[in-house]
């Protein structure tokens, strides 16, 4: 036989005995048998095939930890307590965990490999968090780049605080394989518990956002798990500065639609909400038809850049210059003031220090970062 | 033809005389960024010995068996390749179930040793010198041994080196390759003692 035939079949020979005994070994050696997850000392136990990562099994049995990318290790959001030793922090984990948390070994479940019955602890509230088959009932672009979409969960019932999120599960299409879970904002008020609304802005190559702008049709199932998150409102009588751009209204449109609806009114609400131009600016009659009906609520849209065309009478000037002025001259001094920020981490991080330079302490900042 | 050469001898001789990072500077790059840990160079140099032990050995097999009868010694190198990213596969797996503790001490230097030049050049070193099947075993242990050795050595070395004073412009990957220059002068010292060609 001529050389040219065997040269390659010996070497793919050798490689695919090899991968073959690979394979077989992988299941022969990664067979863990059964192995017992304990949560919250006993609260709940249980049992499954061992191998796979934390994350993933605990999903599998409907305990759901906030994870915004999928398990890939890169959002850091997974995080739990882990009380049997399952080995060192490993390189992959380290950037997300402060000195605190690796010293009562918490951990990012994607990155845990569970092999043997382990104990963990995770916070409570993640027993409420559910995952929800729900339809798309309607989609509306609000502007050129971002849609609110509407999901009805039918007979179920979701339970949550105004300013929690929920995980979108993108399911895999086109290019995409493999099923892509990203967080958003709800905008629906907690009142309505058969509905998840959401405000999606298109990101130019982002897997979730190019398939909501794209792909998704009223009508269409999608899942949703959620509620998770810790951004809502406090319970004391500060006033409230809050500051939002973009998709960033979303939990402000819950907050605000829920405190009127509750008659809340023992608090000023301040809403600074930044565009650059018109086509970038939505919800404005809704929010000023609110500041009207409601007293302690005011509302400043801005402008950094407004076109001849928007006929802009409002605030012009970047949202951090506006708010600069606004705490200076016209937010009174007299009560506390909390700050709440929803936007790009850059907003967020400019707004910040406008905060703290008027005064406000960092740790009466409340802020969730749309990274 | 085998080379005449006592086994002994091949072994001590991989360890000191032919030391392979020493005298062939081979996987240097692994031995001077692990080396500022103790105990990661020791991680590092168990799983060097103990890879090198086992694709030697397959190495030597597949080329007596199926590289040499097939004239086909020109794939060597791809074919050498494929064997050692494999067995340090199966050594991962099985050494993650067997010896959990084991495991975790490697670490990431299990699964980096497959790029580790010091593994490929001691089975060249096989192939060239028509070791037999002992021999094999005896230089392939012996030289994972001879790594090992080395890199302990530096790094107890350059844990002395931290509270020397050594001047700025040299501190850090400066000082480590004249340590270097240094210790491989040693070992070249031994060279003629013995010859394992």
């Amino acid at each position: 036989m001529s050389v040219i035939f065997t040269a390659p079949l010996i070497v793919s020979g050798i490689a695919a005995v090899l991968a073959a005994l690979i394979s077989v070994l992988d299941m022969i050696v990664n067979n863990y048998g059964i192995v017992k997850i304990v949560i919250n000392k006993g609260k709940k136990e249980l049992e499954v095939k061992g191998g796979a990562n934390l994350l993933q099994l605990l999903a599998g049995n409907k305990i759901f930890l906030p994870s915004a990318c999928g398990g890939r290790g890169s959002c850091g959001a997974c995080k739990c307590i882990v009380k049997s030793d399952v080995g060192p922090h490993l390189p992959t984990e380290i950037p997300y965990l402060t000195k605190e948390e690796m010293d009562v070994n918490t951990r990012l479940s994607c990155q845990v490999k569970v092999k043997k019955d382990i104990e963990i602890e995770i916070p409570d509230v993640l027993f409420n968090v559910k995952q929800f088959e729900g339809v798309v009932e309607k989609i509306k672009d609000i502007t050129h780049d971002i849609k609110e979409v509407l999901i009805s969960i039918g007979e179920e019932k979701i339970e949550f605080e105004a300013g929690m999120y929920v995980q979108l599960v993108v399911p895999p299409y086109g290019k995409i394989k493999g099923e892509t879970q990203r967080a958003y904002s709800m905008s629906s008020t907690p009142s309505d518990k058969n509905h998840i609304e959401i405000l999606v802005r298109l990101v130019p190559g982002g897997i979730a956002t190019t398939y909501v702008h794209t792909e998704l049709k009223e009508g269409q199932k999608i899942k949703v798990i959620g509620p998770f998150g810790d951004f809502h409102r406090s319970g004391t009588d500060a006033a409230m500065v809050c500051i939002a751009g973009g998709s960033g209204m979303a939990p402000f449109k819950a907050i605000f639609n829920d405190m009127y609806e509750n008659k809340i009114n023992n608090r000023e609400v301040w809403y600074f909400f930044g565009a650059r131009t018109g086509k970038d600016m939505f919800y404005l009659d809704e929010l000023r038809e609110l500041e009207k009906k409601w007293d302690k609520f005011h509302f400043v849209p801005a402008l950094s850049e407004p076109e001849e065309s928007d006929n802009w009478s409002g605030e012009k000037g970047l949202i951090t210059a506006v708010l600069n002025s606004y705490l200076k001259e016209k937010i009174s001094t007299e009560t506390d003031r909390e700050g709440y920020l929803c936007g790009s981490p850059g907003m967020i991080t400019a707004c910040k220090s406008v905060l703290t330079d008027n005064g406000i302490p960092l740790e009466k900042i409340y802020f969730d970062n749309f990274a | 033809m085998a080379p005449d050469i006592n086994l002994v001898t091949l072994f001590i001789a991989s360890i000191f005389t032919s030391n392979i990072l020493l005298s062939n500077f081979l996987g240097m790059c692994s031995f001077i960024s692990i080396s500022k840990d103790m105990k990661s160079s020791n991680g590092l140099g168990l799983a060097v010995t103990v890879v090198l032990g086992f694709t030697g050995i397959i190495n030597w097999l597949v080329l007596q068996y199926i590289l040499i009868p097939f004239n086909l010694l020109y794939l060597r190198y791809i074919v050498f390749i494929i064997v050692i990213a494999a067995t340090v596969q199966v050594l991962e797996m099985i050494i993650d179930r067997v010896s959990p503790a084991l495991y975790m001490s490697l670490g990431i230097f299990l699964p980096l040793i497959t790029v580790n030049c010091a593994i490929l050049g001691a089975v060249l070193f096989i192939e060239i010198r028509k070791y037999n099947l002992m021999q094999t075993l005896f230089f392939s242990i012996g030289s994972g041994l001879g790594w090992w050795l080395a890199i302990m050595a530096l790094s107890a070395i350059q844990k002395k080196l931290q509270n020397a004073p050594v001047p700025a412009g040299l501190k850090g990957p400066g000082i480590t390759l004249i340590t270097i220059g240094f210790m491989a002068m040693a070992f070249i010292g031994f060279s003629g003692m013995v010859n394992v060609q």
